[in-house]
């Protein structure tokens, strides 16, 4: 076995652990946040976790898109029009009470879908406001997020990442090592009746705390949930108190994965924390197993916060403490983008994303199965009336509709713009003109903020291109990464262009309509291999700008060198693009140019 | 949870906390939106607010919850049976804790609004209208969670509701009016969306919340926490009399309001202050004088002066200054400033 594989085997004995803790207290814990593609190695996970739960436990799977009426509860109509009184249907997280729901594709649950279940997760139950009932239900619960997102921004939501204890990624676990291990089912069971009498020191809460603080975490439920990790990793061992070894695994656990800075390094570690895997890096059966004394022994020696940060701090992936050291912000890239405003609701296209009610007026689609819904239970009383009014008693057989049951289907709009900047921040056109290439796009975001557009930031100068912020409407996020935009190197254009037209791609494929906005000055001098050479690299450019133009998305060119270059201009029209020499692009034409480029697109029903 | 976060176990938030009280004691400030980081405790400080506040009287049998000392502004039933003669001065009335409602993520317009009673018109066949969550928050809170994922039509409805102070019903052959008095509470999330302007104007007072990022507050933040978690009646009980000491400040502070006195001083100050910030409308200068009145009141003192103004200032403008999308020094930043300028240093 070589050191690589050896290195693929810890994350999955971390998995094993955290499954077991995740078993002995599922609420507490809050919650898994499982980033894996549906295969072999999350099934193992699964049916690991499935074993080490009390056999009578619910575990309630919640797909995608769930309606409110099943996820929340409702009025259960069937049953409501047999019984001839209301009867209330539960939902799925007042069933799931007291035991796992497990999110499917967890990285594209909507926002609002995300605030429901953090209501629900932070006061232990569902108050039900719908269809004529009132009901609040006890709902305590432990979630899964199933994470199959592909992309680095492509994650669940960060309100509920944010509250569950555990950050797993199996997607690198090949399906030979997925075999099941750890705790035994009677260990963990015998753990969670422990757990209510484990204790955990005052210092521990502090060392926590610092650790998190240090290690650029900022959400204060990290070092909680770290706190009740090491509770039930104690009650797993066997132990009343939490040692040092539970802590050292709850930091591992919990605060490694969400880790955003290095901490300053202290001086007793010369070395970069990614050399530094001996000491902690230990497979944590060994490092939690109650029987390695001598473990426990080293670890008293030194200070707990000491313990603590390195072992979380052993945790970090090593490419996000890669990521970190460029300055680059793995960071803005771990919060979730604004998606809360890319979908806006019309009247009549896109795809249907829910029923309200309301006349089918002004294009509005009537629901006839929602409208039905709606009038079913009012039928007796409606009849009632009508033969009191002395009408024919012929027309009781139909069905009494009335205006107030009309449901009309909302659907989320296609028509939003996500304005797509991509900066060349390379030496050669760059460098000098990097500010005013700055001042331009702030410009620029100055006008998608009234026109209420997503934005989304790349910049491409040394080897490759790198999406700086994904598509969001955060004004002061898309200002602070073009802020720290560094400048300087190659020009890898080919990569620029590509990278924005594939971000375009995604954008669309959200239903959005993406505007391109590319600022340099047409110049490519490094090619896709990440070699120089001007031929090859100009070759690969225009290239790159003919899929561009093929995909037909709306592009502007914006030339940033001093004086309008040809080349930028020829590229422009590869790719089918507006131009606009820097010079002449206020943000007035800039923003002119866009708006009439994006055309249709900005017109918007509401 | 049966056992709410006491009000006074939560560690700084100091802005927030105090314009909650501020709403407590003068209902009619028009709202407190409470926009921030997560995890800060924005909804517990609502939540745990239902325990602080002093109970209220009702009129009995009421079920809107009437104020029996609010002359003649009774609902259409109690106001039928004042002329009917059958509720005579001085009101049977009793006490009723004041109403914190949650408007859960998800409520139907049926259930926030009102409508026919579901359960008498299946099985008696009886038109009945079923009050909603408008009615329950009479004269009390209405909190929403994420405001900013409300639905638009239920915000649009909750908007025009606070502004008339009066619900009006009218689906089913129904025609249902009855008052519906709340102090708006919403929180949110600023990486979630923004809010929509007209939204924003809406609430008397704003507050930023931020994460504690020194140490010996995040710690006291989460022993505190993992304290109540562990046993939330013990926790509780220790709290208990801090959260009694501030019950007995709102009371005494909603006594007093009525008799603090604004003197034209106070007055030109606060214009000065909105011209300065160029804030729309009279709203800004209104609140403003409303909320250092308030904590003139809460804080004991019989006149409002430039120290109640100053501290109430930038909870009750920020959101109304014109927004520059890319100042990154934020609206808080531009009050201050403003209030450095006008009051000194």
């Amino acid at each position: 076995m070589n050191a690589g594989t050896q290195a693929e085997i810890f994350p999955w004995s971390d998995a094993i652990f955290a499954a077991a803790l995740f078993a002995v207290d599922p609420v507490g814990t809050v919650g898994v946040s499982l980033r894996a593609l549906a295969g072999p190695a999350r099934d193992a996970w699964l049916a690991m976790l499935r074993e080490r739960l009390p056999p009578a436990m619910p575990v309630r799977r919640v797909p995608l898109n769930i309606a409110d009426g099943r996820l929340l509860g409702g009025l259960d109509l069937a049953a409501t029009l047999d019984a001839g009184r209301p009867v209330a249907d539960r939902g799925l997280l007042v069933e799931a009470d007291g035991g796992v729901v497990l999110l499917a594709m967890a990285e594209r649950l909507t926002p609002s879908t995300a605030a429901r279940l953090t209501a629900v997760l932070d006061t232990g139950e569902v108050t039900l406001q719908r269809d004529g009932i009132a009901l609040t239900s006890p709902a305590r619960f432990g979630m899964v997020l199933l994470d199959e997102g592909m992309a680095g921004d492509e994650r669940p939501p960060e309100p509920l990442r944010d509250r569950a204890a555990f950050q797993l990624d199996l997607t690198r676990i090949a399906m030979r090592d997925a075999v099941a291990g750890g705790p035994t089912p009677a260990t963990v069971a015998a753990a969670r009746i422990r757990l209510p009498n484990v204790r955990a020191s005052e210092a521990l809460t502090e060392a926590f705390c610092s650790a998190a603080l240090s290690l650029g975490i900022a959400s204060l439920r990290a070092p909680l949930l770290a706190l009740r990790v090491a509770r039930a990793a104690a009650a797993l061992a066997g132990r009343d108190n939490v040692a040092d070894v539970d802590a050292a695994l709850a930091a591992r656990l919990v605060l490694g994965p969400r880790a955003t800075q290095i901490p300053a390094p202290p001086e007793r570690e010369a070395d970069t924390p990614s050399d530094e895997k001996p000491p902690d890096r230990e497979p944590p059966d060994a490092a939690a197993g109650a029987s390695n004394g001598d473990e426990t022994k080293v670890d008293a020696e030194r200070p707990l916060d000491d313990v603590v940060l390195d072992a979380a701090q052993a945790a970090i992936p090593a490419d996000l403490l890669a990521q970190l050291r460029l300055g680059t912000g793995g960071a803005a890239g771990a919060q979730q983008s604004g998606r809360a405003g890319v979908s806006r609701q019309t009247a009549a296209r896109g795809r249907p994303v829910g029923v309200r009610r309301g006349l089918p007026r002004s294009g509005a689609r009537l629901n006839v199965i929602e409208t039905l819904r709606a009038a079913a239970p009012w039928q007796r009383i409606r009849r009632g009336a009508r033969s009191d009014a002395g009408l024919p008693e012929g027309t009781s057989r139909r069905i009494e509709v009335r205006g107030d049951d009309f449901h009309v289907t909302r659907f989320k709009q296609r028509t939003g713009t996500t304005t797509i900047f991509v900066v060349d921040a390379s030496g050669s056109s760059a460098l000098h003109r990097l500010a005013e290439v700055k001042g331009a796009v702030e410009l620029l975001l100055a006008d998608c903020y009234v026109r209420r557009d997503s934005v989304a930031l790349l910049s491409f100068r040394g080897r490759g291109a790198e999406l700086l912020l994904p598509p969001t409407r955060s004004l002061v996020r898309a200002k602070r990464s073009l802020a720290g935009l560094p400048g300087g190197g190659g020009t890898p254009l080919a990569a620029g262009i590509d990278a924005a037209a594939s971000l375009a791609d995604a954008v669309r494929r959200r239903g959005q309509t993406p505007v391109v906005v590319l600022l340099t000055d047409g110049r490519a001098n490094i090619a896709a291999d990440g070699t120089g050479g001007r031929a090859q690299a100009e070759t690969e450019a225009r290239i790159a700008a003919r899929s561009m133009r093929a995909a037909g998305f709306t592009v502007l060119l914006v030339d940033t060198s001093p004086r309008p270059q040809e080349a930028a201009r020829q590229l422009a029209a590869e790719m089918g693009a507006s131009y606009l020499p820097l010079p002449h692009a206020g943000s007035a034409a800039i923003s002119g140019a866009v708006l009439s480029n994006a055309g249709p697109a900005q017109r918007r029903a509401r | 949870m049966s056992q709410p976060f006491p009000f006074s176990a939560i560690v700084g938030q100091d802005e927030m906390k105090l314009a909650l009280l501020i709403a407590a004691v003068d209902p009619t400030i028009g709202g407190v939106l409470v926009f921030g980081d997560r995890g800060t405790g924005k909804s517990t400080a609502v939540r745990a607010l239902a325990a602080l506040l002093p109970p209220m009287r009702v009129v009995a049998g009421c079920r809107y919850g009437c104020d029996p000392a609010a002359d003649g502004k009774w609902c259409e039933e109690c106001r039928a049976k004042v002329a009917a003669g059958t509720l005579k001065a001085p009101f049977k009335s009793r006490q009723a804790p004041v109403p914190v409602v949650d408007l859960p993520l998800g409520a139907t317009e049926d259930r926030v609004v009102g409508a026919l009673d579901l359960e008498r018109a299946l099985t008696q066949g009886v038109k009945a209208f079923e009050p909603g969550l408008l009615a329950r928050a009479h004269r009390g809170f209405l909190y929403i969670d994420e405001v900013n994922l409300l639905e638009d039509h239920l915000v649009d409805l909750l908007l025009d509701v606070a502004a008339s102070g009066e619900n009006v019903v009218e689906r089913e052959g129904l025609s249902v009016r009855h008052p519906a008095r709340f102090v708006l509470v919403g929180s949110g999330n600023p990486e979630e969306g923004e809010l929509r302007p007209q939204l924003l104007d809406r609430f008397g007072l704003s507050v930023e919340v931020k994460t504690p990022m020194d140490l010996p507050t995040r710690v006291e933040v989460v022993r505190r926490r993992d304290d109540y978690e562990h046993d939330p009646e013990a926790f509780v009980a220790k709290w208990k009399k801090d959260d009694g000491k501030l019950r007995r400040k709102i009371e005494a502070g909603r006594t007093r309001l009525a008799s603090v006195k604004v003197p034209d001083a106070a007055i030109l100050r606060a214009a000065e202050l909105c011209l300065a910030l160029g804030t729309d409308g009279l709203r800004g200068e209104l609140t403003l004088i409303r909320a250092a009145r308030a904590l003139a009141a809460l804080d004991g003192d019989a006149v409002v002066g430039d120290a109640h103004t100053r501290r109430v200032a930038p909870t009750a403008l920020r959101h109304r200054l014109r927004r520059n999308p890319l100042d990154d020094s934020g609206s808080s930043t531009r009050v201050e400033r403003a209030l450095r300028e006008l009051f000194g240093a």
